[in-house]
């Protein structure tokens, strides 16, 4: 096990309580790649920032590589590497100097330092931009710089904040690319993320979390099981008031697995079939049906299966 | 990877790691460096020592002093060299700092360092102190030169010299890292208002602090202000034509700053970095 979450748990105190982390227990295995999947303000950075030493927990234990993160912080942080969500780059130091002097905090020798922050550059495609200085770059770039440099001690675990906040799709892309080539070095991940194709794309085990708690965690194919491989249909009404009407009408449909009410009129999990869509679209019809959303069974299905509600709202 | 064999092994690789990555970034912007640490004494000394005794000796408010202990330049010669010690602390530590927590974060790989975060806070302190050494080192020359009336310096012993700059220079980088760590960055540029000016100009940095016997209740005031024992401290090592403080006095009060001052930099260091 190389990360072992028990009972994490955070609380800020202030005018008012607000419980950040609420009893999180988690383990990840050795070369996994593991995301914590949810919403905005759901606890996922807290969670990395207590696993990074750069928060104390209220409560509960966490170990990376087996050393305890609060008891000794400074042996911890030989283990990890950290990409935080906003860019961290030395702003006074080029990129090369960026990876390089990293390397020597790291107790590399300025030789051994050389090396492998030319290695890197090289392998993250960043030899044509060794003398650029972070204000210079794009989001993606500076990305890949962060994760380079993150590695260049070559930690056991790479944490990943929100990697893709903020990036270009095509940027994300060569992100997930990065990330995936991380494996073959044998580096375990963890990343956050509210984008559930990243979950998906990237990781083999997923843990969903929600107001400070993990509602689930299995390989996003078991998670999307679980849920029944179920189509989700959103039918917006104008006329919401009979909402519940309806919901008991399609209910008795064939093929229906649950409906529910929600603010702007129902939603239906149901099994993809043939005609389903039709039979939903006339039922719906008298009660003024005004949108319909559609989205296949995914773990943004599961999650609002979970939580009842969407991971962006 | 490297095994150094002991932790305090690997701490020492850390702590040098950030005190290379400070000078490279220093080395880079030398020029603005000399700039910053010149100008002061330079100006102060031009106006004071060498424009002003050229005025009528009514207009020059230095003539007192001027006649009793071989001229002004002796007199603030001293408190220059604890101007310029305090205010590379400020430079050096808070200023960055002030930036670094509050716009960019950029800190935030020098905390993941293999070392204690209290390390990470006293390399600041360090690496301050070495700008401070050299930034009063600057002033001697300039002090040499240009006022009219030649400066009186006479080092009894190079002992308690170099023990006061030493620990005025640590005290100054603690002091940074105090107004580094406790002001937002948009006040900043208040704490010159605040802070700075005060203690320089109650810091026993223009007059003997044994010139205030006649205002006894600001005699006894500026005690808790850290320049005076800065400036006193320069001054019993370097012109004892002039009257100063106990040397042991002086060494206690030093250290008890620094103490103090590092105790509660390190605390706002630790309380900003760590949620």
């Amino acid at each position: 096990m190389i990360v072992d979450i028990q009972k994490l748990a955070k609380v800020y105190q202030g005018k008012e309580q607000v419980v950040a982390v609420d009893g999180i227990d988690l383990s990840v295995n050795e070369g996994k790649l593991f995301g914590l999947l949810g919403p905005n303000g759901a606890g996922k950075t807290t969670t990395i920032s207590i696993c990074t030493t750069r928060a104390l927990p209220t409560s509960g234990r966490v170990s990376i590589a087996g050393v305890d993160v609060v008891a000794h912080p400074a042996i911890a942080r030989r283990s990890m590497g950290v990409v935080p969500q906003y860019n961290t780059l030395d702003r006074a130091c080029t990129i090369y100097e960026n990876i390089y002097f990293h390397c020597l905090y790291f107790g590399f020798s300025p030789a051994e330092a050389r090396g492998r922050t030319n290695a890197l550059l090289q392998q993250f495609h960043l030899s044509e931009r060794v003398k650029a200085y972070p204000a210079q770059l794009s989001g993606g770039l500076a990305q890949r710089v962060q994760i380079a440099r993150a590695i260049a001690h070559r930690p056991k675990v790479l944490f990943l904040d929100e990697p893709s906040a903020g990036l270009d799709p095509q940027s994300r892309i060569a992100m997930w690319d990065a990330v995936r080539n991380l494996r073959h070095e044998g580096i375990t991940v963890v990343l956050t993320t509210h984008y559930m194709e990243e979950a998906d794309e990237l990781c083999d085990r997923v843990a969903i979390i929600d107001h400070g708690k993990i509602l689930v965690q299995d390989s996003p194919a078991a998670l999307k099981n679980s849920a029944g491989a179920e189509t989700l249909y959103a039918l917006d009404l104008r006329n919401t008031a009979e909402a519940e009407q309806l919901a008991n009408r399609v209910r008795e449909m064939n093929g229906i697995s649950s409906v529910e009410v929600t603010a702007d009129g129902i939603r239906v999990f149901a099994k993809n079939m043939d005609g389903l869509l039709s039979s939903l679209v006339q039922e719906a019809h008298a009660y003024g049906l005004r949108d319909l959303r559609i989205t296949e069974p995914s773990l943004e299905t599961v999650f609002i299966r979970l939580t009842g509600r969407e991971l962006r709202e | 990877m490297p095994q150094p064999t002991s932790h305090s092994a690997r701490y020492l690789h850390a702590f040098q790691g950030l005190l290379l990555r400070d000078l490279y970034v220093l080395r880079r912007e030398l020029l603005p460096f000399v700039i910053r640490i010149c100008m002061n004494p330079l100006l102060f000394l031009f106006v004071f020592t060498y424009i002003m005794p050229h005025m009528s000796a009514g207009a020059n408010p230095t003539t007192a002093l001027a006649s009793s202990s071989g001229g002004f330049g002796t007199v603030i010669l001293p408190g220059l060299m604890a101007v310029a010690i305090m205010f590379s602390g400020i430079a050096a530590v808070a200023l960055p700092l002030a930036q670094e927590f509050g716009v960019t974060r950029e800190i935030d790989d020098r905390v993941m360092c293999p070392l204690p975060v209290s390390f990470v806070a006293l390399e600041k302190i360090f690496f301050s102190a070495m700008q401070s050494v050299l930034a009063a080192i600057v002033v001697f020359p300039l002090a040499y030169y240009i006022p009219t009336v030649p400066v009186q310096v006479h080092v009894t012993s190079w002992l308690f010299l170099i023990a006061v700059v030493a620990l005025a220079s640590l005290t100054a980088g603690a002091l940074g890292l105090v107004i580094g760590t406790s002001v937002k960055p948009q006040q900043i540029g208040l704490i010159f208002g605040v802070v700075i000016m005060p203690i320089t100009f109650l810091g026993c940095v223009y007059y003997p602090w044994a010139g205030l016997k006649y205002i006894p209740w600001l005699k006894y005031f500026v005690l808790i202000n850290p320049i005076v024992y800065m400036s006193e401290g320069l001054r019993a090592s370097l012109t004892p034509t002039l009257p100063s403080m106990p040397h042991v006095a002086i060494l206690i009060m030093l250290t008890v700053s620094l103490v103090i001052l590092s105790a509660v930099g390190i605390r706002g260091f630790k309380h900003r970095v760590i949620g």
